[in-house]
């Protein structure tokens, strides 16, 4: 299936793909109610990691065999059987933290603003680019079979 | 070929989904003595609580057998196994055929010895049925007493103070959650559950659960009473092999099984809080009732009968996530290791925002470790250490609450990034 990936040799840590992501996640869709109006405002499922000049950004890599469905005791966690993407029912999900517990990528984070509920990578549901790779400035996000 | 499974829960559930990924058509019979579609145990303390709707229970959809294929035998007990003629019969009589049998029976409360446990408005804490017990006697109780301070005792200690309950928890050992936490993680916890209202006893046991037909009281070792209407049993739970006892299933504490999920006798195959199987940190045999180890164990069985051999069991490793009084916590493999030279502890405690976070190490490879407070990327230090990954060169950032990939040698960053799971 198509994942995304990052070249840390190009990403140069300005975090757009956050903002992006969160946009994308928001009710709105507005880059400035999404920030300043929404509550609770919506999570970037997206990671950026830096130190120095190095920076990536991470989120779910929809794994073929993941852990967390395996410690999901909600049944929150699930595989769309069309796209292979591993999505989140947030109505289900109870906050126990098992999928933060076992993702070897830490990809999968807690969100405390509104209902407390697991929060990750959805591939942008139903985007044929995810909005992170689209919006890259630096092309530093690829989005390919792998 | 027919493969009958008995038992209900996240084994079984994940054994019949491999099953049906290699084998869209051989039969499956699912046998379970609960009356239920298949729930999720853990969910309990949250229905109790009130914090899910009934239904949520149940974590796969409604069709789930029907799906699936599934011939069901809900609410019916195993009483005997005939290996040699490879069957199993019910309690009614009835004889049920298997060429490959999946034992997936879960766990039971431990009941201690102690006088008094016959009474009414006394309970244990694992199944649904028990939640709905519990539930229903809380219109007459005011007080509850919970005997012991682990993972079960504590999630229902906390729903039934969500359920306007007086609660106090008796613990045997000085400290709350003393098999996965260390004195430090579990003392934040303890100050932040009497915070909340929950009252704590530790270093203390009852020796005897009081009342005339019903209980009104409990007396603890240090003979001190204490007023109660209703106490839960959650000194722990040990393997389901009630059905096995007399057989030649090699059982030990649970049943023995391979990295195939086999047993040492043909075509048995058992998986989940039965079982005792390898763990790769402690390096031996043994119980570890968790759920994703039973979610584990259950698809490698169901891949291994239905003919997959190709997924196989590396062997697994405690870890537990619990949420206290708000308080995000989760251990994973050793967290108290033996005092010797063999292992090094590296910690660091907040006492302001009481966020701790411990790790250890056996050589550079981790073995354990401990987040309380901040649990953000605790996955990472999991995958480490279940991947026995060296952590030579970054031991240092693993205190860091910025731990990340960042922290990785290039190399190593690179081959845990782009080798996907």
């Amino acid at each position: 299936m198509k994942r995304i990936f990052v070249k840390e040799e190009v990403c140069i840590g300005c975090r757009l793909c956050e903002v992006h992501c969160l946009v994308e996640h928001s009710k709105s869709k507005n880059i400035f109610k999404a920030f300043k109006e929404e509550n609770p405002r919506a999570l970037p499922r997206i990671h950026v990691e830096e130190k120095g000049t190095l920076s990536f950004s991470l989120q779910c890599r929809h794994c073929e065999d993941p852990y967390c469905l395996e410690a999901c005791m909600s049944g929150a966690l699930y595989r769309d059987k069309k796209t292979g993407a591993i999505l989140h029912n947030k109505e289900q999900c109870v906050g126990c933290w098992m999928c933060v517990m076992v993702c070897p990528y830490g990809a999968i984070q807690r969100d405390l603003n509104g209902k407390k509920a697991a929060s990750k990578c959805d591939l942008c549901v139903g985007k044929e680019t995810p909005i992170c790779v689209m919006k890259c400035p630096n092309e530093a996000l690829e989005y390919r079979e792998g | 070929m027919a493969i009958v499974i008995i038992g209900n829960s996240a084994a079984a559930v994940e054994a019949i989904e491999a099953i049906r990924k290699v084998d869209r058509s051989v039969p499956i019979t699912v046998i379970s003595d609960e009356p239920h579609s298949a729930y999720s145990r853990p969910l309990i303390s949250y229905l109790l609580a009130g914090e899910i709707k009934p239904g949520q229970i149940y974590y796969r959809p409604k069709n789930f057998y029907e799906k699936n294929g599934i011939q069901t035998f809900l609410g019916k007990r195993v009483v005997k196994t005939f290996f040699k003629e490879k069957a199993v019969q019910l309690e009614n009589g009835e004889k049920i055929s298997y060429d490959r049998l999946l034992i997936a029976t879960g766990g039971k409360p431990f009941l201690p010895k102690m006088e008094g446990l016959d009474k009414s408005g006394v309970y244990t804490f694992t199944k649904l049925e028990d939640a709905k017990k519990i539930s229903l006697a809380l219109r007459d109780a005011e007080k509850a007493v919970v005997i012991g301070g682990g993972l079960i005792g504590l999630k229902a200690a906390e729903a039934l103070k969500k359920r306007k309950i007086e609660v106090t928890v008796v613990e045997l050992a000085d400290h709350i959650l003393s098999l996965t936490m260390d004195e430090t993680a579990s003392s934040i916890l303890e100050k932040a559950l009497k915070k909340e209202g929950v009252h704590l006893i530790t270093s203390n046991t009852v020796e005897a659960i009081l009342g005339d037909g019903h209980v009104d009281s409990v007396r603890l070792a240090n003979k001190k009473l204490i007023k109660t209407q209703l106490v839960v049993l959650a000194i722990g739970v040990i393997p389901n092999v009630d059905p096995f006892k007399e057989t030649s299933l090699h059982i030990e504490k649970g049943i023995l099984v391979n990295e195939r999920m086999e047993t040492n006798v043909p075509d048995v195959y058992a998986a989940g809080d039965v079982t005792q199987a390898y763990d790769k940190i402690l390096k031996s045999y043994r119980t570890i009732p968790i759920w994703p180890n039973a979610c584990l164990q259950g698809k490698i069985a169901g891949y291994q009968m239905a003919g997959n051999k190709k997924y196989q069991y590396e062997g697994s490793f405690m870890m537990n996530s619990i949420e206290v009084a708000n308080i995000p916590t989760i251990s994973i493999g050793l967290t108290n290791p033996p005092q010797d030279n063999g292992f090094q502890v590296i910690k660091k405690f907040d006492r302001g925002s009481d966020v701790y976070r411990k790790v250890i190490l056996r050589g550079d490879a981790i073995v354990g470790a401990i987040f309380t407070g901040h649990i953000e990327r605790a996955g990472i230090i999991t995958g480490l250490l279940r991947d026995g990954v060296k952590v030579k060169g970054f031991k240092k950032e693993l205190m860091s609450e910025q731990f990340g990939f960042i922290s990785f040698p290039k190399a190593l960053r690179k081959e845990r990034l782009l080798n996907l799971k």
